[in-house]
């Protein structure tokens, strides 16, 4: 598995991008992020969308890392290896601003004020600009993003603002998850540091934030590479509970290796704490899990079979509708025979899953039984679908391909010491050690 | 040099032969962006001092209940080189537990041998110093909780002369956040260099970080613990040697009410 590529730059041509999924808070619209590709699907109007662009053009032109609604959907942001950051009104369409970031972005997410868009790059830094327009009431494309704050030399995996928008929660690729003030004047930095919630044994990939209704803060979940899911106070940066997913899942038993453990790759939650949803690596569905937050219990409510062979690469909650939308695709994944696929699924019926979790809740939609129907269906699995002669295998493959590139992005390479030794080979120093200790 | 008290200690090599430099030399530089092969403690609370710190861990063991009131590390030695300023340090406040965090293997394995060395052939004594093998620019908050540090040092830092490696300066705008956390509100953070533009920058960042705040010459020079800034490492004994100039910057943790109060 070892291959004599130099440190960082590895075959990113080969890397799959997994597909995303994002749904408009109020479920008026949704987006697909696909390869460099977006998707967009107005359910009001009930056709697709067309996104048009003054200053730039309308589509990125490489693969998209990050998606998300913001500012309580008024806008929505899609950032990623092209390294431009942008920022799209929801009611029209039409991109507001691009600010342009100096390396890949890992990450995105806008302040819930709509005032303040953050990003973060692959170097662990992560920038702030503001949305707001200046005195022609044009957005001036020549300013740019400033840093707010930094994981020194860590692969920044999430970015989410609480939903009261005093804190930032960053997640990084070293098991950290930091914790910062987000202050009055955020241009100048966001220097104080809250918590640090340490507990994850392997690279943090999601967080989320929750507000139970009986309770006078909101807390926090995260999923991580370690194959669990945990629920942090992230005021005082304690641990409430771990639950282990991985294992309770039976994804464990046969591996050995660390760097084989499933990681949880997407989790989102209802608002109120209520339902949560996660996907990890592995298993051909969602986990539902339930938090009870003032007894600090973190616990599985139910597996949901999707489909054989079918891994989410990405949820995508509906907080009105309480649909869960899900999707598995990616793109840039060399054994297809496309150059790119998604497939998207429904879960329905989430509120009476609530109150009853025995009955067959919640329901996996039929395709005609999908909010947007087949119309939604062509746009976002669409003219790649047809192609796809075998679907299982397809499906395999996407999975593999995509497991395959978040280790490479996210897991420490381990050497062995004749490796170690071999990579330090042209070093000055090692030419005139006669003693090696 | 070394004294053979015949009084032999257990483990391995435990003498109270103090080690020689020459079989640890290491290169000045480390890369602190390389991923490394040391184990991290999770977090503050799986920091191991009983391994550290076994005299004081021994101490209170007569009390089982005393587990909260274990004395924590308070003073942290960023990039200690060969262990000088604890050395020097460790008299100084003998009740205070005190770590030196270095990256380089050897170096760290010459700071473990040299403390072994100095508790052996002085009972009693330098019991509160301890090394460890880490990336500090990576995982200082695994080692160190909120506010837990009362000082902070860095003795002499790389200076990463080209403009493109300035990012690897161990201190920097980004930096100075985790080192505002694992200090203490009134904590202090030392800094010393004989490069003048290094001193510069970094006199720069803590002047523009809103957490920390000047602690003039006049005040600091009432301060025991600076006299030991410039002598007590060997890379400040060469810079002395050698006729140079240090430049210090002395800062002092604020709370964030008073950081605007001063703007």
């Amino acid at each position: 598995m070892e291959e004599k590529v130099h440190t960082g730059e590895i075959n990113r041509e080969a890397e799959a991008a997994p597909a995303l999924i994002a749904v408009h808070p109020l479920k008026r619209s949704i987006a697909l992020a696909l390869g460099y590709e977006l998707r967009v699907f107005d359910f009001e109007m009930d056709c697709a969308v067309s996104l048009t662009d003054e200053a730039y053009s309308p589509c990125h032109s490489d693969a998209i890392r990050a998606i998300c609604f913001g500012a309580n959907g008024r806008l929505f942001v899609s950032a990623g290896d092209d390294k431009l950051v942008k920022i799209w009104r929801t009611d029209t369409w039409h991109c507001i601003r691009t600010v342009c970031s100096d390396k890949r972005v890992s990450a995105v997410a806008i302040s819930h004020d709509g005032l303040f868009v953050t990003f973060a790059d692959k170097f662990g830094v992560v920038w702030i600009d503001t949305l707001e327009e200046d005195d022609q009431g044009q957005a001036s494309v020549d300013k740019k993003a400033v840093p707010l704050l930094g994981h020194y030399c860590s692969i920044i995996t999430s970015l989410k603002f609480s939903p009261d928008g005093k804190f930032i929660a960053t997640a990084d690729r070293d098991f950290k998850i930091r914790i910062t003030i987000f202050p009055k004047g955020p241009l100048k930095g966001a220097h104080e540091i809250q918590n640090f919630c340490l507990g994850h044994t392997e690279f943090v990939s999601c967080l989320t934030f929750i507000c139970p209704p009986d309770c006078n803060q909101s807390f926090l979940l995260s999923g991580s590479g370690d194959a669990t899911v945990r629920l942090w106070d992230h005021i005082s940066g304690h641990l409430l509970d771990t639950c282990d997913v991985g294992k309770k899942a039976g994804l464990l038993d046969s591996k050995e290796k660390v760097e084989d453990s499933p990681a949880v790759t997407d989790i989102n939650a209802l608002p109120d704490g209520s339902f949560v949803a996660a996907a990890i690596q592995g298993l051909h569905g969602v986990i539902i899990l339930k938090c009870d937050v003032p007894a600090r219990r973190l616990f599985i409510a139910k597996f949901v079979f999707v489909e054989e062979s079918f891994v989410p690469t990405s949820l995508g909650l509906s907080s009105s509708a309480k649909l869960l939308w899900v999707v598995m695709g990616a793109s840039n994944v060399s054994k297809l025979g496309v150059s790119k696929m998604a497939q998207l699924r429904v879960l329905s019926d989430l509120d009476k899953f609530l109150s009853n979790e025995h009955g067959d809740y919640p329901v996996i939609l039929k395709d005609k039984d999908m909010p947007g129907g087949e119309k939604l269906l062509l746009k976002f699995q669409g003219s790649d679908h047809d192609h796809v002669t075998k679907q299982d295998a397809a499906l395999a493959e996407t999975a593999t391909a995509v497991k395959v590139a978040m280790q490479n992005l996210l897991t420490k390479k381990q050497y062995s010491l004749e490796k170690r030794d071999f990579r330090k080979r042209d070093r000055n120093d090692r030419k005139f050690k006669k003693q090696q200790f | 040099m070394s004294k053979n008290d015949g009084k032999a200690t257990q483990g391995k090599r435990q003498s109270a032969h103090l080690p020689r430099k020459r079989f640890y030399r290491a290169r000045a530089h480390s890369n602190p962006l390389s991923d490394s092969h040391f184990p991290i403690p999770i977090s503050p609370a799986d920091v191991d001092y009983s391994s550290h710190y076994p005299h004081f861990l021994h101490s209170s063991k007569n009390d089982p209940d005393e587990d909260d009131v274990l004395p924590k590390i308070r003073f942290a030695d960023i990039g200690c080189g060969f262990g000088g300023l604890l050395v020097k340090l460790s008299p100084l406040f003998p009740d205070t537990l005190m770590i030196g965090m270095e990256l380089r293997d050897k170096v760290t394995e010459y700071v473990k041998e040299r403390i072994l060395a100095l508790r052996a052939s002085n009972p009693g004594q330098y019991e509160n110093i301890s090394v460890v093998r880490t990336n500090s620019m990576k995982y200082l908050p695994n080692y160190f909780g909120k506010g837990q540090l009362s000082k902070i040092f860095f003795l002499f830092p790389d200076p990463h002369f080209k403009e493109k490696n300035h990012r690897r300066r161990v201190i920097s705008l980004q930096l100075l956040d985790e080192y505002a956390y694992v200090l203490e509100v009134g904590g202090i953070i030392y800094t010393i260099t004989d490069v003048e533009e290094l001193g510069d920058w970094m006199k720069f960042c803590l002047d523009s970080h809103p957490l920390f705040s000047v602690i003039l010459e006049e005040e600091f020079e009432e301060d025991p613990v600076v006299k030991l800034l410039a002598s007590a490492t060997e890379e400040g004994q060469k810079v002395a040697r050698n006729g140079g100039q240090t430049f210090f910057a002395v800062f002092r943790r604020v709370a964030p009410e008073d950081a605007s109060a001063a703007l």
